[in-house]
């Protein structure tokens, strides 16, 4: 016999700081329960979709597998909590979910004034423009005059703004709700443009009538860095999600995959060791087991597997890597090192 | 007799030998429809003509869309081994005469790879899809009786809708909802019982049962806060527990529509008489809520209940999502509902509340037996509107991570090998919605008629 309703009152007498309350320890919280609560999008191509048998897939998703199979050893053991873009913060600060994933760009406000840790990035984005391939343009600098399709109320609609008038060129905005809205505006010719973040915009230039009709331009003019956060103040969590993210990395950088792991535990190099927890105590130092991202990588792939799985150039949504390359290989993906 | 013999042959010499004359064949038959109907003015055969000219450029192309061009099986066309939105690509030329892949009619195999997601949501990966589909048999099983007075077997019917919640709970939970609230739900059904059979043997005690209920309802609520009883229940525990986040699709629309339908009504006739009560404080507690409720926007209520309640719950109460959505969308309809009724309450002369007054009936009783049952006739058409209403805002729990049909429909236009297929998975939602829709509003139609005493206003 317990007594409910005397924790009840004295949660409502404490009443807020109920929330600072979920933020400790949230390692343990997630280890007693055997589950790890990831909140993520309601649904963004490649970064979060459920696919035809109900399971959640996405590079988003990837993360929280990541962390899955660090903390609990088994990727599998994820709840998915979606969340909308109004309710993602409160969701996260009332301890809903041990941790966002879902395509939410890091900015200094959200880290410093509303109380979060981003704990890297898992994709760089930035906003670009698409046009008809009908209308010649192979340069946003040619766009001036144009009618461009915006969704209201995003920082997108202030990015074309400041960029047209950077430029000195002009444009008619045809400001509309929703994604889809606009989609069929541009398919409509209502626009001569359609811009938004470019992982979007390849997203639904794959699920055009006919795709090739279609071009994205080479301009990026915004920095979307999107990255899984936490709640500010428990860094020892912080810390295991930054680590899942960083191993990922670091498993393609040292070429470390999902089908060679087992092979690559007896290597040399002394990073792998300690990646794969042949060599050193990296595990313990997090509060986990020697193994945690060899669990990371032979369940979930390092990071390249799973861009290439999920929004890569061999799937409908066809992104190049860009940005999003090792910095070995021309791109900014740069983990520091585990020693 | 004979006078039936008289009239007919007086009719007989009256008919004489001309024959009646056909009416003329312009007013008659197809012309005859055509020309009342369609030509009967200049202005009436230019509207018939544009119309005619609209359908011409519409109909046509949704039919092909929808029906000649379209993807109905699926079937890996394209030959990648999983079947996609490509595989309703054909071969068709573009503007400059350039063959290329597209999708031209629609892509139903959408539809048809999806379906289980778009009815069920998730459910199909814990349990079985045989129990959503035996709540869904049972719901209507349940509704017939409640709707038609001429179905057969009908209290034995009423009788099973009255167990059907449980029922319904047990099927898709798999768990009950702990032995408190189901000991409390079971004597609400043994204290109804003798005013649904009066016939019934064992009348008497029941009804006494029936009195005591009420406090025997609030003990047993009361006990609920203060002892815990996890894990007892009255229901056999056969069935693996599905937890309510795996709902989604059109059952998630059907349990918030019909929770807060069938709640609803009776809670929104409680607030419309407390509104309209002689006693202050029962009017103006009935006031407070129904203009709080009905001046802040369901989707604020919804985000209120998500995000707000948790912060005053100590750390580990979780308080299901989808009850909390379900209450808010009760509370929000029964408000509007309260109005709806308040109408019709207003809407029945003095003479009826004086008349039952002076048969000496308690104020309940005049309630129930004169007042109640003109006024809710006359609101039919306002309580269905807010019906169909709440049915169509049910979509809003979107704003706390449920998924109903239009959602889910949504979500999985993102899983990238389906992009594109938006007309096909708004075209479906529209269908689902307008079925129910429009049986509720034909029902409505239909009941409006069948309580038509000859006092239409």
């Amino acid at each position: 016999m317990k007594i409910k309703l005397a924790s009840l009152v004295l949660g409502a007498v404490v009443g807020v700081s109920a929330a600072t309350a979920a933020s400790a320890a949230t390692l343990d919280d997630v280890k007693a329960r055997g589950e790890l609560l990831c909140g993520v999008s309601t649904g963004v191509a490649g970064f979060a979709a459920k696919d035809d048998s109900g399971n959640w897939g996405g590079v988003d998703v990837d993360v929280c597998k990541a962390v899955a199979a660090a903390v609990l050893g088994d990727a599998g053991k994820v709840k998915y909590v979606p969340t909308t873009s109004k309710e993602r913060f409160t969701a996260l600060q009332s301890g809903e979910v041990d941790l966002l994933s879902r395509v939410t760009t890091w900015t200094f406000s959200r880290d410093v004034k509303l109380g979060f840790e981003f704990t890297g990035v898992n994709y760089y984005d930035g906003q670009g423009f698409m046009v008809k391939k009908s209308l010649g343009v192979t340069s946003a600098l040619q766009l001036d005059g144009a009618t461009v399709c915006v969704q209201t109320g995003t920082t997108t609609e202030l990015n074309l703004a400041d960029y047209f008038r950077t430029n000195n060129m002009t444009y008619k905005a045809v400001n509309v709700e929703t994604a889809d809205e606009s989609v069929e505006n541009y398919v409509n010719n209502a626009c001569d443009v359609y811009t938004t973040d470019s992982s979007a915009l390849a997203a639904q230039r794959s699920g055009l009538a006919d795709p090739s009709a279609h071009l994205v331009l080479p301009e990026i003019i915004s920095k979307e860095p999107l990255g899984p956060l936490v709640r500010h103040g428990d860094n020892q969590w912080g810390d295991v999600v930054r680590w899942s993210l960083n191993a990922m990395v670091i498993a393609e950088e040292k070429g470390v995959t999902m089908a060679n792991v087992d092979e690559m535990k007896g290597s040399n190099d002394p990073e792998i060791k300690r990646l794969l927890g042949s060599d050193g105590d990296m595990g313990a130092q997090l509060g986990l087991s020697a193994d945690w991202a060899y669990q990371i990588v032979k369940q979930v792939g390092n990071y390249g597997e799973s861009f290439e799985a999920h929004i890569g150039v061999n799937t409908p949504i066809g992104l190049d890597r860009g940005l999003n390359q090792l910095w070995t290989k021309g791109g900014i993906l740069y983990a520091p090192p585990m020693r | 007799m004979s006078d039936v013999t008289a009239n007919q042959s007086n009719l007989r010499v009256l008919g004489g030998g001309i024959a009646p004359r056909p009416a003329p064949a312009t007013t008659v038959g197809v012309v005859g429809w055509l020309r009342e109907n369609l030509f009967s003015s200049l202005l009436n055969t230019i509207l018939t003509i544009l119309s005619l000219i609209l359908l011409y450029f519409t109909v046509p192309p949704i039919i092909e869309w929808a029906f000649l061009d379209a993807f109905w099986t699926s079937f890996d066309y394209d030959g990648n081994g999983e079947i996609g939105r490509n595989d309703c690509r054909v071969e068709v030329l573009d503007a400059d005469g350039k063959a290329i892949n597209a999708v031209r009619g629609a892509c139903w195999m959408f539809v048809a790879e999806r379906w289980e997601q778009l009815l069920f949501g998730d459910f199909f990966k814990d349990g079985s899809l045989l129990r959503p589909t035996l709540a869904f048999i049972g719901l209507f099983i349940a509704v017939a009786p409640m709707l038609f007075d001429q179905v057969p077997g009908r209290n034995v019917l009423l009788l099973f809708a009255v167990v059907y919640p449980l029922l319904a709970i047990w099927l898709l939970s798999g768990t009950g909802i702990g032995i408190y609230y189901e000991l409390v739900y079971l004597g609400l059904i043994v204290s109804i019982l003798p005013f649904l059979f009066p016939h019934m043997p064992m009348r008497e005690p029941l009804t006494k049962f029936a009195r005591i209920y009420p406090l025997l309802a609030v003990v047993l609520i009361a006990a609920s806060f203060f002892v815990s009883a996890d894990g007892l229940t009255l229901v056999p525990g056969i069935l693996t527990s599905v937890d309510t986040h795996l709902w989604g699709g059109l059952l998630l629309t059907m349990v918030i529509g019909v929770v807060g339908i069938v709640l609803s009504l009776p809670i929104g006739v409680v607030l419309a008489l407390g509104r309209r009560s002689h006693m202050p404080a029962v009017k103006l507690l009935c006031v407070i809520f129904i203009e709080f409720i009905r001046g802040v926007p369901l989707i604020t209520l919804l985000f209120m209940a998500s995000n707000m309640l948790p912060l005053f719950f100590p750390e580990g109460y979780d308080f299901d999502k989808l009850v909390r959505a379900l209450i808010v969308v009760v509370m929000f309809s029964a408000a509007y509902m309260a109005e709806v009724i308040r109408g019709g309450l207003q809407a029945i002369p003095k003479g009826q509340y004086e008349a039952a007054d002076a048969l000496g009936l308690s104020y309940w009783k005049s309630m129930y037996l004169i007042i109640l049952p003109q006024a809710l006739k006359i609101v039919i058409p306002g309580i269905v509107n807010s019906f169909i209403g709440l049915f169509k805002d049910t979509t809003l729990v979107l704003i706390i991570g449920l998924f109903d049909i239009l959602n889910t429909a949504k979500l999985a236009l993102t899983d990238a090998k389906w992009i594109g297929s938006v007309k096909e998975a708004y075209a479906f939602v529209a269908l689902v919605y307008f079925i129910f829709c429009f049986a509720m509003s034909r029902y409505s139609i239909w009941l409006e008629g069948k309580l038509e005493t000859g006092h239409k206003r």
